[in-house]
């Protein structure tokens, strides 16, 4: 129903907020389908970061939706194909939960039963995403950061000179900002609980990277445009972001050199399990930090851009 | 108890759905979402304990927190289209 | 004690679930922005204490407690300040607070009733 209105408003701001609300009903079904780590990372990411970078596109583009110029019957011909091909695909999935369905077959009960012996740590997403899986991750991380090399390369990060650090752009906010100013110590300790809690409950790199993303985001959008900006600035993020995936891919090649597989994280100890937990522990802060300065550079982009009248 | 509480959360939640599609100022419609966002807080909280949910207050934590960075920056970037960018002057004293 | 402890709970919920609906329910039906960001804003920061705390009885003490006791902290910090600052943003783009009972406004530039 959110889906619809979406569609059917032109009024862009509004749909914004749609989104915003849809993602978070998402994450809503994710919890219930006790799919926790995934409703972590869509409520951060969903509901936060892409409303963010969605309402500074649009301070960009415009507020209302233009009218097509023609009827894109091709393009209603080409989905309605595709959805039609998708749902035939889907009859024929297995159920839910279906015990007997191929995924749960294979590697799935290797990983339910001997998961927490061989990687040692309870929670068994992250066991799953770091260490049984870690070539994926480490694909993803280099998705993220081609995604932030792709924005630098589209939009450069511009020092507009009509920014003014110390002005806000929601006039003088006294409450605001004495309310913000203590609580972004907390949102970075929030972070940093998130990044090294991973291993037990609801957590890891990506969600980590993205609270720390919001702090300094919050910071910007009520201390006046380009503050974030004095205090990390886009030089720093373009390293920090390679950093990010100079870990990851470093520790893989640490366990090469070593004399085992590219990701063997029993080639960091002598005790294979504290190899796992050390390696988890460096994969993840690989992540956190990569996931952190992209996203931050993809919001100094779009914010350091006024529309050009 | 807690179920009649999550029924109410709920009820509340649709009505600030309402007032999202027909709030005829963008403001009307800010406000809403932001009430909608504080709702869905205190329904993960509940609902998450009613149903037995694992980790589920670092999930409430996180959207409390999402909420509010919205509604700033909803803000931010709506009314930086009117005011700033009309202002000569460097604006009011901090 | 459980019994003190179960009905004090079953209050605080019951209160809180009623303080949020007659929020929703002002939200809905105020004539006017100002009101309803009045109405919305103190409700709500009343009823998500009074919720957290029903919560909070009905759990054992252990860090689950001090997260529903940070939630409730920072509810209670952003509410108030988000409220505020929408209220402020509307003023300062030109909305009227509604002036008389019967919609007509003093002459402004236009009030926010739909």
């Amino acid at each position: 129903m959110i889906a619809v209105a979406a569609i059917l408003l032109s009024d862009l701001f509004a749909v914004v907020m749609l989104f915003g609300v849809y993602s978070l009903l998402t994450a809503a079904l994710f919890m219930d389908l006790d799919a926790v780590d995934v409703a972590f990372t869509e409520a951060a990411v969903g509901a936060g970061v892409t409303t963010v970078l969605m309402l500074s596109s649009l301070h960009l583009t415009g507020r209302w939706e233009a009218l097509p110029r023609r009827k894109p019957l091709l393009g209603l011909l080409v989905i309605g194909i595709t959805g039609a091909a998708l749902v035939y695909a889907v009859l024929d999935a297995p159920l839910l939960g279906d015990p007997t369905a191929p995924v749960h077959q294979h590697v799935t009960p290797r990983y339910i039963e001997q998961g927490a012996e061989e990687v040692g740590m309870p929670n068994l997403v992250t066991a799953v995403l770091a260490s049984y899986r870690g070539y994926d991750t480490f694909g993803e991380t280099v998705v993220i950061f081609t995604a932030g090399l792709a924005v630098l390369l589209l939009l450069g990060i511009h020092e507009d000179a009509r920014m003014r650090p110390g002005v806000s752009a929601i006039g003088d906010q006294v409450v605001l900002r004495s309310v913000v100013k203590p609580l972004l110590p907390l949102i970075l300790l929030f972070g940093l609980y998130v990044q090294f809690h991973g291993d037990f409950g609801a957590g890891g790199g990506f969600q980590a990277g993205v609270i720390f993303a919001t702090a300094f985001v919050l910071y910007d959008l009520v201390f006046g445009d380009g503050s974030a900006r004095a205090v990390v600035p886009s030089g720093w993020l373009h390293r920090l972001a390679a950093l990010g995936v100079l870990i990851y891919g470093g520790v893989g090649v640490y366990s090469l050199l070593a004399g085992k597989a590219f990701l063997d994280y029993s080639a960091l100890a002598a005790d294979p399990v504290h190899g796992q937990h050390l390696g988890v522990l460096l994969v993840e802060l690989g992540v956190g930090i990569a996931v952190f300065s992209v996203v931050l550079l993809i919001f100094y982009a779009f914010s350091g851009r006024s529309r050009r009248r | 108890m807690l179920t009649a509480a999550i029924v109410a959360i709920l009820v509340t939640m649709f009505l600030a759905l309402i007032r999202t599609f027909i709030g005829p100022t963008e403001y009307d419609r800010m406000l809403a979402a932001n009430s909608f966002g504080t709702k869905t807080v205190l329904l993960i909280a509940l609902g998450g304990h009613a149903l037995s949910w694992n980790s589920f207050l670092d999930v409430a934590l996180l959207y409390a927190l999402v909420n509010f960075v919205g509604t700033i920056a909803v803000m931010r970037f709506f009314e930086y289209s009117n005011a700033s960018e009309k202002r000569d002057d460097p604006g009011t004293a901090a | 004690m459980t019994v003190i402890l179960e009905w004090l709970s079953g209050l605080c919920l019951l209160l809180g679930g009623a303080l949020c609906i007659s929020g929703g329910v002002g939200l809905l039906r105020m004539p006017d922005f100002f009101s309803r960001v009045h109405a919305s804003g103190v409700t709500e920061t009343l009823a998500a204490p009074l919720l957290l705390s029903g919560l909070l009885l009905q759990m054992e003490l252990s860090l689950d407690s001090v997260k529903v006791i940070m939630i409730m902290i920072l509810v209670l910090a952003t509410n108030p300040t988000a409220t505020h600052a929408m209220a402020k943003a509307t003023l300062h783009g030109g909305q009227h607070p509604l002036e008389s009972a019967n919609g007509k406004d003093r002459g402004g530039d236009g009030s926010s009733k739909p």
